[in-house]
């Protein structure tokens, strides 16, 4: 009787075991889980969290979990946008790197007038940011109407501003190399004074709470999967795809601009050509590490932002391990090609297979045992 | 094995967990015999097509193929090939893209160099022996779907087919495609081929089929000559039941049958950018009416314009006598349309959301983008229709892909059913779906008309829209050519109408 329910036991354990595997979720996770690992193997005083004063005589809890946190905010932000893009239009947004550097361009023009190095604001911050995010909306209109109206791929519609989208900020720009100092706007990327935890997290926790809401209060969610699975359908059930899809690029534009102010000012320099250079690709990388189809339809918006802080938490702990800079990108590619190989359905179809040979080879053995 | 049999399968047994979707099933098939494979949707039937074929691989049995000594063992779709068996899918699975004669030698040679000219020639030459009027260097793509399934046959063929298995062959086809797609079959029949058929359509296995096999709950109910298998008992038999069905809805279609009430829906030379002539039409409140016509007369496209699913470009409707606009889909649902459409798949389901999601779709758009149902009322919908309807599925939360056509269909009508429409469209509910499922789609729409909604129904088969409809709007190339009342309503005028020949 004991082996009995043992046995039973057994397989309750390993077809939840199976559910787990094939949760969407399990690779961000697993892959943090994987990563924590190595850390603690490594030096387990890499999970410090500090509360001690910075240089500038600010209390802040400071450490590679709130770095971690930090640094990836404007990477999550894009993951939200990018998961709505791709699950409306079945396609990716691959200009957000260089609209980034648009409305980063916009605000420290803004803020710093004809002066390329100033601490003084020749414009207000608000107006700044209102005109970031402006520029934002107006280059996810101008995607969305490329994709959605006249039914262009997203990667080729994408791709205009993508290649057109630095010159613009260096228009914007003149050029030039733009460093601002004022200390109200780097608190924006950095700490305001007395709030011991940074910026940009109080930022993306906002952003999370909205998201939140928004899901709760509208159809949104329904509406972009409904659209991004079968656009006929959609439509006989009165939804408008073309108006759906182009709300989606203007959500990531909205994401783009938010994204933008912060690691901006984080630094206060900006310089067109290298300004978050790549970020596209992370972007999209976020959007796959969260088990989200890339042709679009069903999505899970939290998985995606697990995504992105998982990218954020490879390059801390790649460069935590002392890894070159230069060869970062080399041993950060070996991971991505692992996650992503996990994370398709045949290689877990595999691993459940792998599962339930085991399961039978335990029942074999038991069998005998009770023989 | 016995003389003259190509296939025996013998104790065929397959489970799934928590199913046991094949038990002990025997099945033999003759040389040049055209033998139906009959049973509900879950009978067993695309299980057992599946182990012949080596999609699935069985748990006990064995398969017996003519030219082999031993039992064969088919592990795979290309072992099946390469001791005879091929495979005709509901769905083309060919490339619309490639030639014809590319589609059919695709894959088939282990040679890099490919001799075209040749190739081509075969290919024409078999498409000829076979009657099938498509050239060998045209796109696929060029052809009718009906052509496509027989290339696709031809296909088959040349990999010297003992045994020929047609998956619902004729789902897609209109009844001018579905009698050359026979002759075809005949043909074969001829040369020795013995073919697996399987359909949902009761009237083709009398036409074509020499025996029939029937399943139920993965069991063998027996093998029959198709002499000796009445209608009546062959769908006793796939049900399980000893009950007349449709005579039973005859009753009470005649009970309904109301001419005197106010039109709830009237249009007036409404026509679309879908290129049917400019059309009038109206409903009564409680009516059930119909269009028929062949495949392609233009009769879905009436029903599109009327919902607004194509763009209007012309014509006036009205609601209870007042003029409305109804352009867009929304518009319709909000003047109480509901709309089925034709093609389940590509425009009914939204493919990998769950039931529940599906079910609520069209009355949450309705309802508005800032007031979603809570989990709570969704739930509470989806199990009420569930219920109501007998929708076969493992959750709510069950993704509607998973499903079967038939209980897929069911989750569409009650999507619209939650939208308390007064007039109802219903655009071929019944295709490619099991019989039982038919039956209950016939009745409901019967007792909706009976609750004072409108109905509008379409489908190929004349028998259902006889049964069910009080008046038939008739259309020829894609224009409205008569309308039949009381005792015009029979298969004769029917046909006469849609052919055309008394004028």
């Amino acid at each position: 009787m004991a082996n009995a329910s043992g046995t039973k036991e057994r397989s309750k354990f390993l077809s939840v075991l199976i559910k787990i595997i094939t949760n969407q979720m399990f690779i961000p996770i697993a892959a943090i889980l994987i990563l924590t690992i190595v850390n603690l193997v490594a030096d387990p005083s890499f999970f410090a969290v500090r509360y001690g004063t910075n240089t500038e005589g600010a209390k802040l809890f400071a450490g590679n979990p709130v770095d971690i946190l930090n640094n990836g905010t404007a990477l999550a932000l894009l993951a939200i946008g990018m998961t709505f893009v791709t699950a409306a239009s079945g396609g990716q947004d691959i200009s957000v790197g260089a609209t980034m550097a648009i409305a980063a361009g916009v605000i420290i023009k803004i803020v710093s007038g004809s002066n390329t190095t100033s601490s003084t604001y020749a414009h207000p911050l608000i107006v700044a940011v209102l005109v970031a995010l402006l520029a934002g909306i107006l280059c996810g209109l101008f995607n969305g109407v490329l994709v959605s109206f006249l039914n262009i791929q997203p990667m080729v519609a994408t791709l205009v501003l993508f290649t057109a989208g630095r010159s613009i900020a260096g228009w914007i720009t003149g050029n030039l190399s733009y460093k601002f100092s004022a200390p109200s706007f780097k608190a924006f990327g950095q700490t305001f004074p007395g709030v011991p935890i940074p910026t940009p997290i109080i930022i993306s926790i906002i952003c999370f709470i909205i998201l939140a809401l928004i899901f709760k209060f509208t159809t949104l969610g329904l509406y972009v999967q409904a659209v991004g699975i079968n656009e006929n359908s959609a439509r006989l059930n009165g939804l408008n795809p073309i108006a759906i899809k182009l709300s989606s690029y203007i959500i990531l534009g909205v994401c783009v601009a938010i994204a933008a102010f912060v690691t901006v000012a984080r630094t206060g320099t900006f310089i067109s050509s290298t300004f978050v250079k790549d970020i596209e690709m992370d972007a999209i990388l976020a959007v796959a590490l969260g088990g989200n189809a890339l042709s679009g339809g069903k999505f899970n918006l939290t998985a995606s932002i697990i995504g992105a802080y998982v990218i954020q938490y490879l390059k801390t702990t790649l460069t935590a391990l002392g890894i070159n800079a230069v060869a970062l990108p080399a041993y950060k590619a070996v991971v991505i090609i692992i996650l992503v190989i996990i994370s398709t359905p045949s290689a877990r179809a595999w691993f459940v297979r792998q599962w339930q040979a085991i399961a039978k080879k335990f029942q074999k053995v038991e069998a005998k045992e009770v023989a | 094995m016995k003389e003259n049999s190509v296939l025996e399968m013998r104790n065929i047994s397959k489970s799934f967990p928590g199913v046991r979707a094949l038990q002990n099933v025997d099945f033999t098939l003759c040389e040049g015999e055209i033998h139906a494979l009959m049973g509900e949707n879950g009978a067993g039937k695309s299980t057992l097509i599946k182990v012949l074929t080596g999609v699935y691989s069985k748990d006990s049995g064995e398969v017996y193929v003519k030219g082999h000594d031993n039992a064969v063992s088919i592990r795979s779709p290309q072992d099946a090939q390469n001791i005879g068996i091929s495979t005709v899918y509901q769905e083309i699975t060919l490339c619309p893209n490639l030639t014809v004669a590319e589609n059919m030698y695709i894959g088939r040679t282990k040679n890099i160099l490919q001799n075209w000219k040749k190739m081509n020639a075969d290919a024409d030459k078999m498409l000829s022996a076979l009657g099938i009027p498509a050239s060998a260097t045209q796109q696929l793509g060029n052809y009718s779907i009906a052509i496509q399934q027989m290339v696709a046959i031809a296909r088959a063929v040349d990999m010297d087919c003992k045994v020929l298995i047609l998956d619902e062959p004729t789902s897609s086809l209109d009844e001018n495609e579905v009698e050359k797609l026979f002759g075809l079959m005949r043909d074969l029949k001829a040369r020795g081929v013995g073919i697996i058929f399987v359909t949902h359509f009761l009237d083709q296995v009398y036409e074509v089929c020499d025996k029939i096999t029937v399943l139920r709950d993965g069991q063998l109910v027996g093998e029959y000559e198709i002499e000796n298998l009445p209608r009546i008992q062959l769908v006793s038999k796939m049900l399980g039941k000893d009950m007349d069905d449709t005579a039973d809805i005859q009753s009470e279609a005649e009970a309904y049958d109301d001419g005197e009430a106010e039109p709830v829906f009237e249009a007036e030379g409404l026509v679309s950018v879908a290129g049917i002539k400019p059309f009038d039409f109206y409903i009564r409140k409680g009516e059930v009416n119909g269009f028929t016509g062949l495949l392609g007369s233009g009769r879905s496209e009436c029903v599109r314009a009327i919902f607004g699913a194509d763009r209007v470009i012309g014509g006036k409707v009205k609601m209870h006598g007042k003029p409305v606009k109804i352009n867009k889909p929304i518009q319709a649902m909000k003047n109480g349309i509901a709309y089925l459409p034709e093609d389940r798949k590509g425009d009914g389901i939204v493919g990998d959301l769950s039931v529940r999601e599906n079910l609520v779709l069209a009355l949450q758009v309705m309802r508005g983008f800032f007031k979603p149902f809570s989990k709570a009322q969704a739930y509470k919908f989806a199990d009420e229709y569930i219920k109501l309807l007998d929708i076969k599925t493992a959750s709510a939360d069950t993704p509607i892909n998973s499903l079967s056509g038939g209980n897929q269909q069911k989750v569409i009508v009650a999507r619209w059913l939650l939208t308390n429409p007064e007039y109802l469209i219903l655009d071929e509910p019944t295709r490619g779906i099991d019989v039982g499922t038919k039956v209950d789609i016939q009745k409901l729409v019967l007792k909706l008309a009976s609750e004072g909604k409108s109905v509008t129904f379409i489908s190929s088969e004349t028998d259902e829209m006889l049964r069910t409809c009080s008046r038939l709007v008739v259309m020829r190339d894609r224009k409205v050519v008569g309308e039949l009342t009381g005792e015009d309503l029979n298969q004769n005028k029917v046909m006469s109408t849609i052919a055309g020949g008394g004028e």
